[in-house]
């Protein structure tokens, strides 16, 4: 099994999945929080549409965690929005 | 495949394959993109091709035969350089040029890294499909709380079941593939809630008969509930979800025949996660600024018109499957195979495509569309769903604007989404009205069928990757790098 590196601690992941599927893998649904109300908020469609399960993936801001093939190594931080 | 196509298709799911394959085999040249990292779409949603024994989901899926004999010919022709598949590729733009289109996508398959990709031909296809269409409720933005369609994807595509105890809720068949994929990963389903009546289909008598495939479907997913234990309650729906960080309760109401909650039928489920969907709205981003005209269909969406052959009003352009009317796989792929039948006639192909007499792609098309309209009738929103909103209850989650401010500004006179959206925000956040622009439009406007906003740009695209392309090799040599493609080839 291989591993991402979310928030600084690795993350076991099966190949094929995608960073949104690894997270809730490990019983994690919720990563951020909305820029007004501070509510919790992760993986809502799944398929790329509602944009809640933000994530930074390599330094780049704004990633679909369900989108985006976990590899490994790939560093995810999480809590986007969070400082906006 | 160095030549320039002479069609591109954007969406490789059911409708899309089916026409990729029915051009290909009619003498075409055909780009088939995708932003997903394998052929499929929603429907036939698979883990990367490299990954499937890792991850073996094929006993979550419904007709594998024909996946695999559309993917089968598509890795023909892809062998024999006719067919330049582009998976991991969101499409942000189409546009017309000169006397055909210029597909604009982004290449995202070592993502977060991206690279603007631009495809042309005289010809496009659009086939983009669906997504869940969703009714806020109070709870609905807790995390856990997913679309039914969502919980699919997590299922179908990456092996995860997103919680150990779960209700569905909202209307439509869906639910219960859903259901049963979920129960066969070992989730207790508690629920399944089905806001409309089975009676109403007994009203559509001609269009069940004339589908028996159909039936078949929903007797192997009810075999599946039952042996499972999952109850499916008719008439009942989630009025409420509750929790802190994760949803941990459900409000379940039996609904009167309007769709308001019987006093009294209240009761709270303990969950870990939630799925709901209220069909689908079709997906016309790229469609709409085209300038493609829209109809009416019966279950409250807007589609993009088409005649008896996919086209749509604009020449050159065609669609197939959700986007010209929610109705299933198996309509989708017919809808491919008429849309590329038409491809081959208007493009004076001389090949003739293997595939049905069109008569008889014809007359499927008309029996199972007959069928999808029964299943519109059977399966409405609720009239009276807006009664389960608190004026608390978030309704846009991007900009967290509420069903009280909506509410306000609908007593100021607004009287559809785009109204709504100047005046409170809503629809103006990240996903640009696809989550609650239906809502927003049954709040307002219900009388009229849901015309979602035009949006120039189908997916968030960086300005780097487009100064990339200005400096770039012409987008024919884009295809330079096709040894990584390789190893997503079905």
């Amino acid at each position: 099994m291989s591993e991402i590196v979310v928030d600084g601690e690795p993350l076991p992941f099966v190949e094929g999945q995608t960073v949104a599927a690894a997270l809730v893998a490990t019983g994690r649904v919720a990563w951020r929080t909305t820029r007004v109300g501070h509510r919790p908020r992760g993986v809502f469609c799944g398929i790329g549409v509602c944009f809640d399960c933000l994530v930074t993936v390599d330094g780049a801001r704004g990633q679909r965690a369900c989108l985006v093939p976990a590899r490994p190594g790939m560093t995810v931080t999480t809590g986007e929005g969070d400082d906006d | 495949m160095t030549e320039p196509p002479d069609l591109v298709v954007v969406g490789a799911g059911p409708a899309g394959m089916a026409a990729a394959a029915t051009a290909l085999a009619g003498g075409l040249r055909v780009a088939l993109l995708d932003s997903g990292t394998a052929l499929g779409g929603q429907y036939w949603r698979h883990p990367p091709e490299h990954a499937r024994a890792a991850l073996p989901t094929d006993d979550l899926h419904h007709g594998l035969d024909r996946y695999r004999a559309l993917c089968e010919a598509l890795a023909a022709h892809r062998t024999a350089g006719r067919l330049d598949l582009r998976l991991g590729h969101h499409a942000w733009s189409a546009v017309r040029e000169g006397d055909g289109f210029a597909v604009h996508a982004v290449d995202r398959r070592e993502a977060p890294r991206e690279s603007a990709v631009v495809l042309r031909a005289p010809r496009l296809l659009v086939a983009t499909g669906a997504y869940d269409r969703q009714l806020p409720f109070p709870g609905w933005d807790l995390p856990g709380v997913l679309t039914a369609g969502g919980m699919q994807a997590l299922l179908k595509g990456g092996g995860v079941a997103a919680g150990s105890r779960v209700v569905l809720g909202g209307t439509g068949p869906f639910l219960l593939p859903v259901a049963a994929g979920l129960a066969a990963r070992g989730v207790e389903v508690v629920a399944v809630c089905e806001a409309a009546s089975p009676r109403a289909w007994l009203r559509h008598p001609g269009p069940l008969l004339r589908n028996p495939g159909k039936w078949a479907e929903g007797a192997g997913y009810a075999a599946t509930l039952v042996r499972h234990r999952v109850p499916v309650s008719p008439r009942t729906a989630i009025v409420a979800a509750e929790g802190g960080e994760r949803v941990t309760s459900v409000r379940i109401a039996s609904l009167a025949a309007d769709g308001s909650p019987r006093p009294g039928t209240e009761r709270r489920v303990e969950v870990d996660a939630v799925g709901v969907g209220w069909g689908f709205a079709p997906q016309l981003d790229l469609l709409a600024p085209l300038g493609c005209s829209v109809t009416d269909s019966a279950d409250g969406n807007a589609v993009v018109a088409v005649d008896g052959g996919q086209r749509t009003t604009v020449p050159g352009l065609y669609t197939a499957g959700e986007t010209c009317g929610v109705g299933g796989a198996a309509l989708a792929v017919n809808e491919g195979r008429l849309a590329a039948a038409s491809v081959l006639a208007d493009s004076r192909a001389t090949l003739v495509p293997a595939t049905k007499p069109l008569a008889a792609l014809r007359s499927a098309v008309a029996r199972q569309r007959a069928f999808a309209r029964a299943m519109a009738l059977a399966h409405p929103i609720p009239p009276a769903w807006s009664s389960w909103l608190t004026d608390e209850t978030v309704v846009c989650r991007c900009e967290e604007v509420t069903a009280g401010s909506i509410r306000a500004a609908c007593a100021d006179g607004a009287h559809d989404h785009r109204q709504i959206k100047q005046l409170t925000r809503a629809g103006m956040g990240w996903c640009q009205g696809r989550m609650c622009g239906p809502a927003v439009h049954c709040l307002t406007a219900r009388r009229r069928a849901y015309e979602p906003a035009e949006r120039l740009v189908a997916t968030p695209v960086t300005l780097g990757a487009l100064a990339d392309l200005d400096e770039g090799p012409p987008a024919s040599a884009a295809s330079a790098d096709s040894s990584e493609t390789d190893k997503e080839c079905p």
